[in-house]
């Protein structure tokens, strides 16, 4: 029997429409991104430059790395409402602890993210709704940031501020860094055996479960791996500000979400992309202050230009999904 | 004897109110039995605007999994600046400024259905992204205003009758309401159906379009309403008088015994629940414990009850 | 077909005197099966005769009450779905176990855990890539695609290929589970095909199908099963259609109700209740329901039927073009746990869901009158329960499709929908159903039915069979019989 090879094979008409409309939606976030580069650049060309990128995209990095901490709850049909206030109080123990005495510092941190495992061990065992638990977890956190710094203060460690205030030549640090945790997520959660296995838990658990995988380590798998990277954006976080104060993560929460929906993830399914998710959180960087500091919309309304903008991307989405539907 | 005894004990409103006695007696014994009564009067003072919203938040939850209202604390702090710009400090005008509240929460909610609907947004990120534009408004709406209720109305809302405060007698009566409309009414009925099973329900005949429609929309108004009542008892209205409202809210939902699942409601719970969680804070309070802690106790013991109570599939 | 079955030798598979209860309900009651080294078991019998459930519990995916499963001579204690696996006991069920989300490669990869390390990806697209290209030549799939890119043909075919997939663990049996019923003629025959290459080869394979032909020509072996028991076996070659069918059940009391209403006189000049006409219908064939009549809708499965049916509910509160719809519709649901059953409420509850409105006294819902519509049901559709206040759970499969039954007509629809609604109902409560229907059809209402059971159409007035989404024939009661029936569904539309 001679069968066509790999690459020759014949494609259905109906899946070359479906993989094109899937295509679609995977630029999407990639054109949104160039969409706001395009509008800071007219508004402020002097913005596009190794400086301007540098200042701009400042706090992408903390932000990228809780968009892909929420990544990870939220392919395992989950959504973590905690992750704001998780990242403030890791960035009020790297500037109280972390500096004064750094082996508890890391102890400390290290808790967290078995904190977080024990999460996906009680929601794995018991069933429960993520939303009311990482809700109730955010009242923790929220109270032991305050116990450690009931006023702003702290400082970062040395070490930190270095590698944060690292001036790589022609291109700006926050866009390497970008680049980097992208890849590195890519490969642990799409391209890795085990990824398949943590994405398959949010597409079809049944089937997972039948094929003999543990559902329970799946779930301890997903919520250790945004603790660990919750706690790598506060410390990014915490290299930025060099001081911290309890409440400074507290608008991660929505951003994370936005940023994972605006790369292109789903609520349920296991649908994420790690490097949409990036490229989202990017965006968003820049279209929650910089653009709109360019565009004069006055502070009060900064806060609403957050959530009008999650609202325009996903009405897009389901444009593009209705206009290639045959309904 | 021993069925009855039985049947009271399966009822799970029973345990959140056996939680707040528990946390009450706690209080009591801290502080050798002095102000007991007053703690328990400032308890259902405070408890009625979790119940409100509550209550709201109960139906939208009863829904179906994925169905909350985030958009509640914002909610609650634009009504409570509305209604105190209309009521301008004058007491013939409460009435239009209840009614301006009311229609301020019944166009948030309807705004809500309305992302969720026609642009397919799930109700999660569509109330909260509609949390932050409403944000927004109240900001700039509320700048530089002169917001103190009028007195009759502030009057009002700290007032009592028989000892009792008169927002929560009126309170328990809305509770008795919410609770006739769902087994009784068809509207009710509806949204038991829709959470249970939305496609049975819509092969069934149940009006699934109309019925989340008015569920969005009542928890946008019972919003509305807290947020006025709030701006009344507090005697002035801020843009973070709602915050608390949010956990509190779901909260009171789940610890009184309805399923995030969906398809089972609970009234009376949320009251428990309320009870249970006010007194909560008064007993941290009582304790002298600092805010952090009180977060932390807050926080770990709501995670507790919902472990106990389990999710969807450890009910069954 | 003969197939290798080895006469002393031990079989590979015994089960001896399984149970299970589901709650009320006897889904096995005492069944002995057993399949031997290279021999193809056809399986067959009616809805909720008990056969899934067997096979699950040889896929150790439900726990029996009580009964002994011996694989290869061994005794099995803790048995589960990865001892079953490791042991080379496959299953292809209906519900599919494919991870939408993921490219069939990875789907491959969770199938075999033993696939990790640096390749991997490679290896497990080589792997069902090589399977699909033996089992269905020209399949055009590709290792990369998202399986919900892929039609849900396709999706089977994929599957099926993946249980014959080895990597480090042997296979040994495999269970399939109607498999060929999202597939095409010609799919299906690539399949069957390598079916009998793999059995003469020394695989086992259990299969079950509702299509008597091809268990007919596929199995060494034929197993029926009827109510939770298995009421004969024996070689494939000692049996006939007539044969299976007499051994399924029923038909003997069926073909005396068909004579009794077999004198039913034509309605013609009855008002009509609804007129629809199909996208993509050659010529002007419409579907006509009147008043009294009771229609059915047949032809293989997933032709279009259930379509019909939920684009005339739904014409009843929105109207449109081309289906015309005259008076109140109620739908009576074939899937009961996914859209009929309110798991929370009780009987009573289920029942009122369907007539809210007239349960009112002032603005609230009569408790009173609920009951007594409950009640008055019960009575006469025959709802087993001491008390319609009691959970919906509490009731038997059968008699909760009685409950749903009751909903539909206790409501003032005068059309009634049912999408094939006696899937896994025992037979005496399908007779006592079928009664009622007739009843309530001489009282004038009109009824559309959609069923995978030939046998049933006996009650209809007329049948139109689909393909193709679209009628390809219309048949009047007198001129029904089973090989017209079935000979009209292959007809291309």
């Amino acid at each position: 029997m001679t069968a066509p090879a790999l690459a020759e094979r014949p494609v259905s008409a109906e899946a070359g429409r479906l993989r094109l409309r899937r295509a679609l939606r995977a630029l999407l976030p990639a054109f949104s991104l160039v969409l706001v580069l395009a509008a800071i650049a007219y508004l402020n060309s002097r913005a596009i430059s190794y400086f301007g990128f540098n200042l701009m995209l400042n706090l992408a990095i903390p932000i990228a790395l809780a968009t892909l901490a929420q990544m990870f709850v939220i392919a395992g049909n989950d959504l973590d409402l905690s992750i704001g206030t998780f990242v403030g109080f890791v960035g009020c123990v790297a500037a109280t602890w972390l500096h004064d005495q750094p082996l508890l510092g890391v102890l400390i941190l290290i808790g967290g993210v078995a904190a977080y495992a024990a999460l996906g061990a009680l929601v794995a065992w018991r069933d429960l709704p993520s939303i009311v638990v990482t809700l109730g977890m955010s009242f923790v956190w929220q109270g032991l940031a305050i116990l450690l710094l009931p006023k702003p203060g702290g400082s970062a460690p040395h070490w930190l501020l270095s590698l944060m205030g690292v001036k790589p030549p022609f291109v700006p640090f926050p866009i390497v860094a970008a680049i980097v945790i992208a890849v590195v997520a890519h490969i642990g959660l799409m391209r890795s055996s085990y990824g398949a296995i943590l994405r398959g838990s949010g597409g079809n658990a049944a089937a997972i479960g039948r094929a003999g995988w543990s559902l329970f380590k799946a779930k301890v798998t997903l919520f250790a791996l945004a603790g660990f990277f919750g706690v790598l954006s506060g410390l990014a976080l915490i290299g930025i500000t060099t001081s911290a104060d309890a409440n400074i993560g507290n608008g991660y929460t929505l951003l994370s979400i936005a940023g994972v929906i605006l790369g292109g993830g789903e609520f349920v399914g296991g649908r994420v992309s790690p490097i949409g998710a990036v490229i989202g959180a990017l965006t968003l960087a820049l279209a929650a202050s910089p653009l709109l500091t360019f565009m004069r919309i006055p502070p009060d309304w900064q806060v609403a230009a957050n959530g009008a903008i999650l609202i325009i991307v996903l009405a897009a989405r389901v444009l593009i999904s209705q206009r290639g539907a045959e309904r | 004897m021993n069925a009855a005894l039985t049947r009271l004990l399966a009822k799970p409103w029973l345990w959140s109110f056996l939680g707040a006695l528990v946390v009450f007696l706690a209080s009591i014994a801290f502080t050798g039995g002095y102000g007991a009564s007053g703690m328990v009067n400032a308890a259902f003072s405070l408890a009625v605007f979790t119940v409100i919203v509550g209550v709201g938040q109960m139906f939208v939850i009863t829904l179906g999994p994925g169905n909350v209202d985030l958009s509640l604390p914002a909610n609650i702090g634009l009504a409570s600046a509305v209604a105190m710009k209309v009521m301008n400090g004058d007491d013939s005008l409460v009435a239009l400024g209840i009614l301006a509240a009311l229609g301020c929460g019944l166009g948030i909610g309807v705004a809500n259905y309305l992302l969720i609907w026609a642009l397919r947004i799930p109700p999660i990120i569509a109330t909260l992204s509609a949390s932050f534009v409403i944000q927004s408004i109240d900001i700039s709406y509320g700048r530089g205003l002169q917001i103190k209720p009028p007195p009759g109305f502030a009057n009002f809302a700290n007032a009592q009758v028989f000892g009792a405060p008169i927002l929560a007698i009126l309170v328990v009566l809305f509770t008795i309401a919410a609770a006739i409309v769902l087994q009784r009414t068809i509207y009710g009925r509806s949204v038991l159906a829709i959470g249970q099973n939305i496609r049975a329900a819509r092969l069934a005949g149940v009006k699934v379009g109309r019925t989340r429609f008015l569920t969005y929309a009542l928890c946008g108004v019972l919003g509305g309403l807290d947020g006025a009542l709030l701006a009344g008892y507090f005697r002035g209205a801020n843009v973070d008088i709602g915050n608390e409202y949010l956990l509190a809210s779901i909260a009171v939902v789940v610890i009184g015994g309805t399923s995030v699942a969906g398809g089972k409601a609970n009234v009376p719970g949320v009251w428990g629940a309320a009870l249970f969680l006010v007194l909560l804070l008064t007993m941290l309070n009582t304790f002298g414990v600092s805010a952090g802690v009180r977060l932390v106790m807050t926080g770990l013991i709501i995670v507790l009850v919902i472990t106990a109570a389990g999710g969807a599939k450890a009910e069954r | 077909m003969e197939g290798m079955t080895g006469g002393a030798a031990p079989d590979l598979v015994r089960l001896d005197g399984v149970e299970k209860r589901f709650g009320a309900v006897r889904a096995l009651d005492g069944v002995d099966f057993s399949v031997a080294r290279g021999e193809c078991v056809g399986l067959v019998g009616h809805n909720g005769a008990g056969k899934s459930t067997l096979m699950n519990v040889l896929a150790g995916t439900i726990k029996a009450d009580s009964g002994r499963l011996t694989i290869n001579g061994e005794t099995l204690r803790d048995y589960s779905p990865t001892r079953a696996k490791a042991l080379g006991v496959r299953c292809v069920f209906q519900e599919l176990s494919l991870c939408p989300n993921l490219s069939v490669a990875e789907n491959a990869r969770v199938f075999h855990p033993a696939l990790k390390g640096f390749n991997w990806r490679r290896k497990a697209g080589g792997l069902i890539l090589d399977k699909l290209d033996e089992i269905f030549p020209g399949h055009g799939v590709n290792p990369g695609d998202l399986v919900q890119d892929l039609s849900i043909g396709r999706r089977q075919m994929i599957e099926t290929a993946r249980a014959f997939t080895v990597s480090d663990e042997p296979v040994r049996l495999v269970i399939l589970d109607e498999p060929t019923s999202s597939l095409d003629a010609h799919t299906a025959g690539q399949l069957l095909s390598f079916v009998r290459r793999a059995v003469a080869q020394g695989t086992s394979c259990v299969l079950i199908s509702h299509l008597l032909g091809e268990i007919l020509n596929n199995s060494d072996r034929i197993v029926v099963m009827r109510d939770g028991k298995e009421v004969a076996s024996g070689r494939a070659a000692s049996f006939d259609r007539e044969k299976l069918m007499a051994a399924m059940g029923g038909a003997e009391e069926r073909e005396r109700k068909a004579a009794a209403i077999a004198s039913t006189a034509p309605r013609g000049d009855a008002p009509i209740r609804v007129r629809a006409r199909r996208p993509g219908q050659k010529g002007e064939t419409h579907i006509v329901a009147r008043e009294g009549e009771i229609i059915g809708l047949a032809g293989l499965a997933g032709q279009g039927q259930t379509d019909l049916l939920l684009d005339i509910f739904a014409a009843a509160s929105r109207p449109r073009a081309d289906i015309e719809v005259t008076a109140p519709v109620a739908l009576v649901a074939g899937d009961r746990q996914s859209d009929g059953i309110f798991p929370q409420w009780s009987i009573l509850e289920n029942i009122g869901i369907g007539s809210l409105a007239r349960l009112r006294e002032g603005p609230l819902i009569s408790r009173r009158r609920e009951e007594a519509l409950a009640n008055l049901w019960r009575d006469k559709i025959g709802i087993r329960t001491p008390d319609v206040a009691n959970n919906i759970l509490s009731l038997s499969g059968g008699n909760q499709q009685k409950a749903l039954f009751a909903r539909a007509l206790g409501s003032d629809a005068r059309i009634v929908l049912m999408d094939d609604p006696m899937r896994g109902v025992d037979i005496g409560t399908k007779l006592e159903v079928y009664d009622l229907i007739r009843e309530e059809a001489r009282a004038g209402r009109t009824f559309l039915w959609y069923t995978t059971e030939t046998e049933e159409l006996q009650n209809c007035d007329r049948v139109y069979i689909f393909r193709n989404g679209a009628i390809v024939a219309d048949l009047a009661h007198d001129a029904l019989s089973e090989e017209k029936v079935i000979e009209s569904s292959f007809e291309a539309g």
